[in-house]
């Protein structure tokens, strides 16, 4: 089993910006938006359509948002997130390009290539090639069961953040990850474009699967504490910022060899101005831009995103505050439709995760 | 789309209470509709989607099938205050669902007369019966005549 690529993934630097604004239903240039392998299937089995990030993908099915939502907790659920592109990355120096990146976006082309180029320019080698696969993640507690029906590999030894290659339901070539975006044990699964819909149809025959879309994504993620490029973490934060410094290697800090690393090493022994916390409240939800206030109502900052909780029927929230208000229990205001609401700092997850760990 | 909704509105007799079943986006299906005895009077829609019926100068505002089919699951929702005079267009309130929120805009001139009360307890009511036990507020209308403006 070998340590995934797509630990980058899991380190919350998912792609691109994603908001109810980006939403737009699919009236008019269609073709200007790029479609997965499943865009077909999407459609058969009742798609709801929307534009996200440049392509055309199911924001729900037939069922409603909340009961998606919670199928995928208390069973599995199918997403394709095949909109977040794979690629290969080959030739000696392939771990030098990779850990020239800033621990972020890789699934964005340009950068890569132009680092890519510069890299080669400088008489090193690697190449770099975007597979033609979709990509697949199944999350729920019966996620490995159901994917155990279908492959010879026994998934007990596949834990949390590994991977491996093996037959899927009878397509061959496919890698297996355990990981993804919504606090359950799950995988996501790398398929050749060719064999994505087989793969798609033979999971969904068996009764615990149900097919999700970005609205439960979104909803699962944010319970689970984990950030959305775009509005919780961006260019402008840093590791620290956004409470992620586990992310950070313990070489590489010693080493400050990464972008940044001026900026950021700094700010792991000292202080840091503002840190991204978990917020709860009763009453209307928070959303995103709604001022964070202390107790004595100065603005002190900003929720990045929020919304009602269907596992815990309160309203979650992400924001960043400064240090001295971060700490878990502290209380403070958020306001909502113009009025102050009492909020409180909460750790995240909000929901207890269940990644799939060997102790 | 609208036209022929309420067209079927003033057509089926009063039945059973069922369920309302929801639109599918894009496809235009209307599947079945059933009323209760209070709304066979003719409901009107306006842009916004907010719906009212009247009966002695009482209307009943809630929103329309299509709106809170696009809302998606009604998790929250407040009132303005029984007593609160709203004009035409005045927000009286909002409906929040997991991923969208939507302000509501009274579709007429007059004075709150009542609020559902039952949604405090259960939101959800506004996504199952839109048109029923989903209602929002009652209001006693300034200007009676007024309600030809808004489109059937």
């Amino acid at each position: 089993m070998q340590r995934a690529v797509s630990v980058v993934a899991h380190l919350g630097f998912r792609l691109q910006a994603f908001s109810p604004d980006l939403y737009r239903p699919l009236s008019f240039a269609q073709d200007v938006l790029r479609r997965t392998p499943l865009y077909d299937f999407h459609l058969v089995h009742g798609g709801k359509m929307v534009a996200f990030a440049g392509w055309s993908l199911p924001v729900q099915y037939r069922d409603s948002h909340t009961d998606s939502h919670l199928h995928t907790r208390q069973h599995c659920s199918l997403f394709d997130v095949s909109h977040m592109l794979q690629t290969k990355i080959c030739g000696s120096d392939r771990v030098k390009l990779m850990e020239s990146l800033v621990v972020g976006d890789i699934a964005e082309l340009r950068p890569n290539q132009d680092k890519v180029r510069e890299l080669q320019n400088q008489g090193r080698d690697v190449g770099l090639e975007v597979l033609d696969n979709a990509l697949l993640a199944l999350q729920g507690p019966t996620a490995a069961q159901v994917l155990q029906a279908g492959v010879a590999d026994d998934l007990r030894k596949l834990p949390f953040m590994t991977s491996a290659v093996m037959e899927v339901f009878g397509v061959s070539g496919c890698r297996v990850t355990r990981c993804g975006y919504t606090g359950e044990d799950g995988v996501e699964i790398s398929v050749p474009a060719a064999g994505a819909v087989h793969l798609a149809t033979a999971l969904l025959e068996n009764p615990e699967v149900k097919l999700a879309g970005l609205a439960a994504r979104d909803s699962l993620r944010l319970e689970a504490g984990l950030c959305l490029y775009g509005t919780d973490i961006d260019e402008h934060t840093t590791p620290v910022e956004g409470s992620l410094s586990w992310t950070l290697g313990k070489r590489r800090r010693a080493a400050m060899d990464f972008p940044g690393a001026k900026v950021i090493v700094p700010q792991l022994k000292g202080k840091v101005q503002r840190r991204r916390v978990g917020l709860m409240c009763e009453g209307a939800p928070m959303r995103a831009h709604s001022p964070i206030l202390n107790m004595e109502g100065t603005m002190i900052g900003t929720v990045t995103s929020g919304c009602p909780s269907p596992s815990l029927k309160k309203n979650v929230a992400m924001g960043y505050v400064p240090c001295e208000y971060s700490r878990p229990g502290t209380k403070l205001m958020v306001e909502v439709r113009r009025k102050q609401q009492m909020a409180v700092v909460s750790k995240m997850p909000f929901v207890p995760t269940n990644y799939y760990t060997l102790k | 789309m609208r036209a022929v909704l309420c067209s079927l509105c003033a057509v089926l007799a009063p039945a059973a209470p069922c369920l309302l079943r929801a639109w599918q986006l894009g496809a235009g299906v209307i599947r079945t509709l059933c009323m209760g005895l209070a709304l066979l009077s003719v409901c009107k829609f306006t842009e916004k989607h907010e719906c009212v019926t009247t009966e002695n100068g009482v209307g009943t505002v809630g929103i329309s099938n299509f709106a809170q089919e696009a809302l998606g699951d009604v998790v929250y929702c407040s009132l303005l205050e029984v007593g609160t005079k709203l004009n035409k267009q005045d927000e009286f309130g909002a409906l929040e669902s997991v991923k969208a929120a939507s302000e509501l805009y009274s579709p007429l001139s007059g004075e709150v007369s009542e609020i559902n009360e039952a949604l405090a307890e259960n939101p959800g009511l506004v996504s199952k019966f839109c048109y029923e036990d989903g209602w929002l507020i009652k209001m006693t209308l300034s200007n009676p005549s007024a309600l030809d403006e808004i489109r059937s």
